[in-house]
């Protein structure tokens, strides 16, 4: 499988400083990254398309790093993260999935050793569709601050043939949480869920 | 008036591929977008002077953080616009306040010169609204390969009582512009036209 082709990037960074409550001495920062790429496998069934996740883990890199540079450059000040895909019409919602692998590891490798289950959403869709992607805890899913979810989207894309790609990360918890449930302070970080 | 910004978007769109052509340079457009409260909503003020001391913080912060999103000396801009979603209790004017009287000095200063009109746009609306920012050479408007615009939209604003106001600035024009007009090394930056 060829490398993928890329026909752009668009990176967002959203700088929380309250929502009606006080307003926060540090604003949350919460962003993602998307890049909108050819779909190999558009317009036909193909029964083996496994190897194209390798194929996405050198881009799942540079998008890891595009967007913590963007969040200010500090890996260990990520503390949540999320992924997500939208798959253009001629395309397959398995498609998608190619994207699981390839994008947890790319977020893995640059956080160091993050432990929960990276979070995700995909779906097919076409030109400006909007995608919520899901966003929780880097090391314990269970923290409840830290349920959020970022909504993105390209305005020309996915063109037919493509699929939008999608890393999102946060610097933190909502920014007036206080529904209670597990607090980040208390994760212990050995399963990945507490 | 104290500007009350509830949240700060910065996007950063980077196409690197158009038709399957690979571009020379890479065009990059940065978009930073601002909730505000309204201090008016709901009611008719006749004199909109604190709206019009709020564009133009507005025009240097959001001027400064594309251009910083874009990692470009200011005088590197090529483009630049702005545009207002007013939220559902407030008035079209009020969106006229922030972006005309005051905040193209700034603006212009943030992306060193500016000789051209700053395109607009404006309109009303609730929250998630695409808007689109109109995008033209800063120094020539008859630049015809910098004719071009850029969509936002913040899935939670504007509320009621809030505006959202964005500029957008790029670096270069149309990916594959090719329809003529007055190019860019014919710019002569006098008068704002061309």
């Amino acid at each position: 499988m060829p490398e993928p082709k890329i026909r752009k990037f668009l990176t967002l960074v959203e700088e929380i400083h309250h929502e009606g409550g006080k307003p926060a001495a540090k604003p949350l920062r919460r962003g993602a990254v998307v890049a909108v790429i050819a779909n190999p496998f558009a317009g036909t069934y193909h029964d083996d398309i496994a190897g194209f996740m390798d194929d996405l883990k050198p881009l799942g890199l540079d998008m890891a790093r595009r967007l913590i540079d963007a969040l200010g450059g500090d890996a260990t000040a990520i503390e949540s993260y999320g992924k997500g895909a939208i798959i253009g019409e001629a395309g397959e919602l398995e498609h998608g999935a190619l994207w699981h692998v390839p994008g947890g590891y790319a977020m893995r490798e640059l956080l160091g050793d993050a432990k929960a289950i990276v979070p995700s959403s995909k779906k097919v869709g076409g030109p400006g569709t909007r995608l919520d992607v899901p966003i929780t805890h880097i090391n314990a899913s269970y923290v409840r601050s830290h349920f959020d979810a970022i909504e993105v989207g390209v305005p020309d894309a996915p063109r037919s043939g493509e699929i939008a790609l999608v890393l999102a990360m946060t610097t933190g918890a909502r920014i007036h949480a206080r529904v209670g449930g597990l607090k980040a302070a208390d994760i212990k970080g050995e399963d990945g869920l507490r | 008036m104290s500007l009350d910004i509830r949240r700060i978007s910065v996007l950063v769109e980077e196409t690197v591929s158009e038709m399957e052509r690979v571009l020379d340079r890479p065009v990059k457009k940065a978009a930073a977008v601002a909730v505000i409260r309204n201090p008016f909503a709901g009611r008719y003020i006749e004199d909109l002077t604190p709206l019009v001391e709020a564009g133009a913080e507005l025009g240097r912060l959001l001027g400064e953080r594309c251009v910083a999103a874009l990692g470009i000396a200011p005088h590197e801009a090529e483009s630049y616009g702005k545009a207002a979603l007013v939220g559902a209790d407030g008035e079209l004017e009020h969106a006229a306040a922030l972006l005309h009287p005051a905040m193209g000095a700034p603006l212009r200063t943030a992306v060193e010169k500016g000789a051209a009109l700053v395109p607009s746009s404006k309109k009303r609306g609730g929250p998630g609204r695409p808007l689109d920012i109109p995008l033209g050479h800063k120094d020539a408007a008859y630049v015809r390969s910098h004719f071009d615009g850029m969509e936002v939209s913040i899935a939670d604003a504007p509320r009621a009582d809030e505006i959202v106001v964005a500029v957008a600035i790029s670096i270069g024009g149309r990916p594959l512009a090719r329809v003529g007009g007055l190019r860019v090394d014919e710019v002569q930056g006098m008068d704002g036209l061309r």
